[in-house]
């Protein structure tokens, strides 16, 4: 059996002594994880190694670690795996998780920052009233989409490397919103409008997301938290026309019409418009505090006057074209390659790196199927805002919409995750009408 | 080579020293750029943020615009291009109904794209198509004792299956390698894989200068002397913005910080002026001092 050393970052904070480094030998089959090899020391060499751990079978959640520099859980990534991550002949790393306070040698406090945000997210079905005598009756589609979420396992791994967190320790963070989206997605819950208008409000919510991508790399399960963040916001200023405490939604909107308007992006007047245009009050102190850059940039022959003031690119009227073809929909068209799956993926895998671009793993928890038109849609361009409900959080009294439309009668896919089949289409196959019943 | 290019929009913005430094380099490595100048933004994931479709859409047809070409491939100098773009193709080359769906906005135009488009930055170009042999057997300066910090910037890494980085195709240590193929001294600091904060300097400005402000300073701890990057939004935050980030992480930074081009063209010969290192707002002054060292010494 191969040798495998462990670097494990000890750290008892009763003690008063610095974080230190010990390593350790085993000898193990390549194919044990990193949690046996962590056990292994700790039963025959060092009793004291902090490590919490429970199933071994990556349902738990418990051994969230960081090795080799990447979070993961220890019991799912084997010891050769690890080792090739590494340099050669280097030991493998293994420490706390980032962005949590230690509390001791592997064992972070998940209560001070990730249950805490967990809760922050009411974390519950607010039931659509009235509630039916027996099973509410949801999509397939709507049902598959949340799934994503639901696989997680809040093992921590994505709260241990968020960028954003780790500069604003008061954002809410992957997991506790890609939990937000199991419900917003939910055609079950109440209360998207006010769960989004809430997480909106909030100036470390869905818009401090910085776009990283790392959570989506360190789930263990899949759940690509920052995709869910991207469904969020998409729903709240799309659909919902939520405005945010971050000009996340104008920066938005900014964007969309400066693309629409120039073809590539004329960035003069991005800034500005970001916080609702040149002559809007909220533009000024941000213009004043920005003035060193311009000046600079301006002094460097980055930014010409010229160049600041004119529009020197068009848009093509191809492009506006598409801009109106697809503003022009009664309803917006996403493609949930989780739903859909991907078709002739194994066809595909030949080309993966002849196209430059890795395949996307189809989920472990749906298998790939045909796409599936979803099913009728209500009329109405915009959706719904739910009835009122009063007493029930998360929804503060102000952020109740002036005249909410009256709810629709049934849940209803208004949101739907999946590429809705076009008129022309021929009507959804028989299956697609399954449904599937789900109760907590 | 013949590529079809994608320049982007802030490299002929906000950075013009990135597309110009570009324009100058690819002779030098017999690449012929056929610009897609009817293309229009990717949408820095801000349009898919918006609406999938349109993203997708735009996408679609700047991809249908590159198969016109007789480029061997399209190529971008832009890791954020490559992000979303990557992304907008990940579904419509998934779902063919989809992309018949998107194809059909683009008819009017006599447009249609075809799955499979290799897309790729100009970092996977050089150790891909070009090879890290023949790059570094065109070099005239070699970067001797220059200390390079890579900074690669989140979307031309993550996510790792998305972008294709894995045993075969480390794209995670492209950038390594090609400043040791140029003859540099790579520099590794906590900051190599992290996010510079532009996505989020219009909406947390105080988190998103910290970011910038740490990174920077982490390569200054790491006596770097300068940064080179692949993408030109990072380049906004860790140049453009740093003497507002010294202000928020209250220290005095400096650190220069190079676009890939400018440095595969200061090791094959160009000067740092011809590729527009004037026009940076941390005047590149250690590499600018590097260059003069490395001439002096050679014409003695």
């Amino acid at each position: 059996m191969p040798d495998y050393t462990l670097r494990i970052r000890r750290f008892n904070p009763e003690s008063g002594d610095a974080a230190h480094w010990e390593d350790h030998t085993v000898e193990m089959q390549s194919h044990s994880s990193v949690l046996e090899a962590i056990l292994e020391v700790k039963a025959k060499v060092d009793g004291s190694i902090g490590i919490r751990c429970s199933c071994r079978a990556a349902i738990c959640g418990s051994c969230g670690v960081r090795i080799n520099g990447r979070p993961g859980l220890a019991c799912n990534t084997h010891l050769s795996e690890a080792a090739a991550r590494g340099a050669e002949g280097e030991p493998i790393t293994v420490e706390p998780m980032g962005n949590m306070p230690v509390i001791k040698d592997l064992i972070v406090d998940m209560d001070a920052v990730h249950w805490k945000k967990i809760r922050r997210v009411t974390p519950w079905l607010i039931n659509r009233e009235p509630v039916p005598e027996r099973e509410y009756i949801v999509p397939h589609e709507n049902m598959v989409d949340v799934t994503q979420s639901m696989a997680c396992i809040q093992c921590g791994a994505c709260v241990s490397d968020c960028l954003s967190m780790e500069v604003d320790p008061f954002f809410i963070g992957p997991a506790a919103l890609a939990k937000a989206y199991r419900f917003v997605g939910d055609p079950r819950d109440a209360e998207p409008y006010e769960r989004l208008k809430d997480l909106s409000e909030d100036e470390h919510g869905i818009y401090d997301c910085t776009h990283c991508f790392n959570c989506i790399d360190a789930c263990p399960k899949g759940v690509a938290p920052m995709s869910q963040i991207m469904r969020l916001r998409r729903i709240a200023g799309t659909d919902y026309e939520i405005e945010d405490r971050n000009n996340g939604h104008r920066h938005e909107q900014a964007f969309v019409k400066n693309i629409k308007r120039n073809g590539i992006l004329h960035e003069a007047d991005l800034l500005p418009d970001s916080y609702g245009g040149k002559l809007h009050p909220r533009a000024a102190p941000e213009l004043i505090e920005s003035m060193p850059t311009v000046i600079k940039a301006m002094a460097r022959g980055k930014v010409t006057p010229a160049k600041a003031l004119l529009h020197q690119h068009k848009a093509p009227a191809e492009v506006k074209q598409i801009f109106k073809t697809i503003e022009g929909r009664p309803k917006r068209d996403e493609l949930n390659l989780y739903v859909t799956g991907v078709e002739d993926a194994e066809e595909r895998g030949a080309l993966e790196h002849a196209s430059g671009n890795g395949e996307p793993t189809p989920p472990s928890a749906v298998a790939a199927a045909p796409p599936k038109p979803a099913p009728p849609a209500p009329a109405a361009g915009k959706p719904p805002a739910p009835a009122p409900a009063a007493g029930k959080p998360p929804a503060p009294a102000a952020a109740k919409p002036p005249a909410p439309p009256a709810p629709p009668p049934a849940p209803a896919a208004d949101k739907s995750p999946t590429f809705p089949a076009p008129e022309r289409l021929e009507s959804p196959p028989a299956d697609s009408a399954n449904t599937e019943s789900e109760s907590e | 080579m013949k590529v079809a290019y994608w320049p982007g929009c802030v490299s002929r913005g906000f950075t013009p020293e990135l597309h110009g430094s570009m324009a100058k380099v690819a002779p030098l490595l017999d690449l012929e750029l056929i610009e897609l100048d009817r293309a229009a933004c990717c949408g820095a994931g801000v349009i898919a943020e918006h609406n999938q479709e349109l993203a997708d859409t735009l996408n679609a047809r700047t991809f249908a615009l590159a198969q016109q070409t007789d480029g061997e491939l399209m190529m971008n100098i832009c890791s954020t291009c490559q992000g979303a773009q990557s992304e907008c193709q990940e579904r419509l080359d998934a779902n063919t109904e989809y992309r018949e769906h998107v194809n059909s906005t683009l008819e009017g135009e006599g447009l249609h794209y075809e799955r499979g488009l290799t897309n790729k930055n100009f970092l996977w170009l050089l150790v891909e198509e070009i090879g890290l042999d023949t790059l570094a057997s065109k070099v005239k300066r070699p970067l001797t004792n220059l200390r390079v910090g890579p900074f690669y910037g989140c979307y031309i890494v993550r996510p790792a299956d998305r972008l294709g980085v894995d045993s075969e195709h480390p794209r995670d240590r492209y950038l390594h390698m090609v400043i040791e193929a140029l003859g540099g001294t790579v520099i590794d600091y906590a900051g190599v894989y992290k996010c510079c904060g532009f996505p989020i300097v219009t909406m947390n400005k105080q988190a998103s200068l910290t970011m910038a402000g740490r990174h920077l300073g982490d390569a200054i701890d790491a006596e770097a002397d300068c940064l080179v990057v692949p993408c030109p939004l990072c380049h906004l935050n860790l140049d453009l913005q740093q003497p507002a980030a010294e202000k928020v992480v209250a220290r005095e930074l400096g650190m220069p910080v190079l676009h890939l081009p400018q440095l595969v063209g200061l090791a094959l010969g160009l000067e740092p002026k011809e590729l527009g290192m004037s026009k940076h707002v941390v005047r590149p002054t250690a590499v600018i001092d590097w260059t003069t060292t490395v001439v002096a010494a050679a014409a003695a």
